[in-house]
């Protein structure tokens, strides 16, 4: 009969967005946001336990390990409203991480770490490194084996980058070339020396960001991920961090053009509020325009992922889409927002460049519009 | 009403089996691509015709009531026959201003003698509706109309012009604003709204050429024509919101449509594979890294529209800016639609330069054509700075434009 729905959105969906959307106005009111700049972590260590405590980290773990046998689907509808309020905190490296675990893991990996990673444990990802490629398999960290007599060990080089709350984490997920082939391993906390990390300054002050030195590190061989198929699952990975960010990028659209609406309905030039200008109003249509998009291409993506269609073509169009525009949309409203603020526009004080340096950071990770739709002309055009 | 699957599925095999059997074969000539485009009579005829198969045969009107002409049917059945057209590319519903703006108005607020006058004519496409709203004067200001209907006894008397009427040398009925009273406090207090015939005298519609250079629309005259007072729809003096109404089934915020496809769609897959033909640097431009860039753009953009229109239907993903879709879906779609053909004609390398009725003329032009046409949809119905006002002010809830 008629197409089926590409976009399905489940009444438990519906809940967790609504008790989602609140708990980020509540818990991260712009004073708030603007407190934590200042802060040594992105979250306080309380409101990580209350996010914790309401099951978000379980979403997308299956019951047997303590979480609620959702998908990233339903993941989705939490990073959005979180993003809106530019509410920072390891959920979405921490969700990842369970999954790369959950998909390629050993049954004792995963019995060892899914209910930890439920319950509140903060896994950190540590996937890029300094040469800036966001192709995931382009690795020049390395491991060599070694036996000691704690048994078989590999032995780290390299460094990462970009690997955020890293200094709240229990756990890594590393990703390094082994025997000429990619390789996933966790890392925990105690395997890692005093001098391991040094905080990164980035763009994106909500953030968290540090650099990752593996030299001298040495880890039991048998904290490899087991799986077959690397790379498969380094893409998946990526996917799913797309997934998220274009989940946060909307929220932080969102957020942007209402931050904006607020100004042009309040400040005054010339005898008018000056979104009775055309000049001004337009471009505002431009960005909900631009936003509502992404938001249909986000939530068909997270449909998408839900159906596990993931690794078939057409699950990653719909997700690169969803990411490229995205960023687009993000980058559009959050600019203009500064401009549209005039001279205030140009001050720390404006939480228009909140948004800019979040839709910059946001774009820039996993692949930036472009990126993604050279990725996507290879799907659909070849 | 409870309809079942197995009903609904019925229908549809039927429906496809109907369509695949009688739809057109190629007329001979470029046929427009919606109704604001028909200029010739060979064009008129073959459309309304083929309107008119398509009503017999059960596939138009199905959720109009039975006892004005409709099939008294619910609208998942309509909805599957326009799927169907649409699926099958067939020809357009060429009646759009009956079917889906006169005809649901009528039906909405008409009288049970408007309704049994001009329903099932519509449905037919034997009466051919046009619109009189815009006037030389006032184009998007549509609360300035300025055509004066004086009244006169039980009759109304008619002076003024009104223009860019689509149809309007071929239109039997006219939905009309005028100004019945120039003396009130504000503008749209002053209008009324009417079930205009055309072919009475005083009425002279006037052809006007295109860009295209084709004829597809008139200036409309009106010089002492005379209508009855019964082809007043709503109050005298109350038109303004008959008019808003009438928008309403325009811009598809409201249903009720007859249903049908009302233009010839127009894919970015089908520039994809323009783009498989045209040659850059003795390759298919396909391959030129900044056209598939733009080709992958558009794809996104197309996506993204077609996936509004799912996302609509869910109530809890439109809670920020309820209705921002539905308000804004003339602007994007348009807007869309005209950089594709624009896009479309560039990327026929110097082939571009050609037009309509050149032999070597690549899909005999209609991108060039189709580029050209398309801004009756940017302009005509509000243009594309109207919608964006109205999207900021009703949507975005920003002040007034000065």
């Amino acid at each position: 009969m008629t197409e089926p729905a590409e976009i399905l959105f489940s009444d438990e969906q519906a809940q967790l967005r609504e008790i989602a959307e609140t708990f980020s106005a509540n818990k991260a009111p712009m004073a708030a946001v603007r407190r934590q700049l200042e802060a040594d972590a992105a979250i306080t260590t309380e409101l990580w336990q209350e996010i914790a405590g309401l099951g978000w980290l379980g979403i997308a773990i299956p019951e047997d390990f303590g979480g609620s046998g959702l998908g990233l689907g339903e993941v989705v509808a939490i990073v959005e409203p979180m993003g809106r309020n530019l509410l920072s905190s390891p959920l979405a490296a921490t969700t990842l991480a369970a999954q790369a675990i959950l998909w390629s893991g050993s049954d004792e990996q995963k019995s060892q770490w899914l209910p930890q990673l439920a319950g509140g444990a903060v896994a950190a990802l540590a996937l890029t490194e300094a040469h800036g490629d966001w192709d995931l398999c382009h690795l020049t960290c390395s491991a060599s084996r070694t036996a000691s007599r704690h048994g078989d060990m590999l032995s780290l080089s390299g460094g990462k980058t970009f690997v955020t709350d890293a200094a709240m984490a229990d756990l890594f997920l590393l990703s390094l070339a082994l025997d000429g082939a990619p390789a996933l391993l966790l890392v925990e906390k105690s395997a890692l020396g005093e001098a391991a990390l040094h905080r990164e300054v980035v763009i994106d002050e909500t953030r968290r960001s540090y650099g990752l030195n593996l030299n001298g590190i040495e880890v039991p061989v048998a904290n490899l991920l087991p799986a077959a198929d690397v790379s498969g699952c380094l893409k998946r990975l990526h996917l799913g961090a797309c997934l998220l960010y274009a989940a946060e990028m909307c929220g932080g659209a969102t957020g942007v053009i209402n931050l904006t609406l607020e100004y042009l309905k309040t400040r005054r030039q010339f005898d008018h509020f000056i979104g009775a200008y055309q000049a001004l109003k337009h471009p505002m249509v431009d960005a909900l325009v631009g936003l509502e998009q992404a938001r249909s291409h986000l939530y068909h993506a997270a449909t998408v992922f839900e159906m596990g269609n993931l690794t078939d073509g057409r699950g990653e169009v719909a997700v690169r889409m969803a990411k490229a525009q995205a960023a687009a949309a993000f980058a559009f409203a959050s600019d203009r927002a500064i401009q549209f603020h005039g001279a205030f526009g140009f001050t720390y004080d404006c939480d228009a460049q909140l948004y800019r340096r979040r839709a910059l950071w946001c774009e820039q990770q996993h692949g930036d519009a472009l990126h993604h739709r050279k990725q996507l002309a290879a799907l659909l055009l070849d | 009403m409870s309809i079942s699957a197995g009903e609904l599925n019925e229908f549809e095999v039927e429906a496809a089996a109907w369509f695949a059997e009688n739809k057109p074969g190629d007329p001979g000539f470029l046929l427009p691509q919606s109704f604001m485009e028909v200029g010739t009579d060979q064009q008129f005829e073959f459309l309304r015709d083929w309107q008119r198969k398509v009503y017999e045969a059960g596939y138009l009107g199905l959720a109009w009531p039975a006892e004005y002409g409709g099939g008294g049917k619910h609208q998942a059945f309509q909805d599957i026959a326009t799927a169907e057209m649409a699926r099958q590319k067939v020809p357009f519903m060429t009646n759009t201003i009956g079917l889906s703006w006169a005809g649901p108005l009528i039906l909405n607020m008409g009288t049970e003698a408007q309704k049994q006058a001009y329903i099932k004519r519509i449905l037919s496409a034997e009466d051919i509706w046009c619109q009189g709203f815009s006037e030389p004067d006032n184009g998007s200001d549509l609360g300035n109309a300025q055509l004066r209907a004086v009244r006169d006894g039980d009759e109304f008397v008619l002076n003024g012009s009104k223009i860019w009427t689509s149809l309007g040398s071929y239109a039997d009925y006219m939905i009309l604003l005028a100004r019945s009273n120039s003396e009130t406090n504000t503008k749209y207090e002053g209008l009324s709204y009417f079930l205009s015939p055309m072919k009475i005298p005083g009425i002279d519609p006037v052809p006007i050429r295109k860009l295209t250079g084709e004829y597809g629309f008139t200036q409309t005259f009106f010089d002492n024509a005379r209508i009855p007072d019964s082809c007043l729809i709503g109050e005298e003096g109350k038109g303004w919101q008959v008019a808003m109404k009438t928008l309403t089934f325009e811009r598809a915020v409201s249903g009720g449509q007859a249903g049908g496809v009302h233009s010839m769609p127009v894919f970015a897959g089908e520039v994809v594979e323009l783009a498989r033909h045209a040659q850059r640097d003795g390759r298919p431009a396909i391959e030129d890294p900044l056209i598939r860039d733009q080709l992958v753009a558009f794809l996104i953009e197309e996506r993204g529209l077609e996936l509004n229109n799912q996302r609509a239907q869910i109530p809890g993903l439109n809670t920020e800016w309820p209705g921002a879709i539905a308000m804004a879906r003339k602007l994007t779609n348009s807007e869309w639609r005209q950089r594709l053909n624009l896009f479309a004609v560039t990327l026929q390398g110097a082939n571009a330069s050609r037009y309509v009725d050149d032999a070597l003329a690549i899909d005999g032009g209609r991108w060039q054509r189709g580029y050209f046409n398309s801004f009756s949809s940017t302009i005509g119905g509000g243009t594309s700075q109207i919608q964006k006002n109205i999207v900021g002010e009703r949507v975005l809830g920003l002040p007034k434009s000065a």
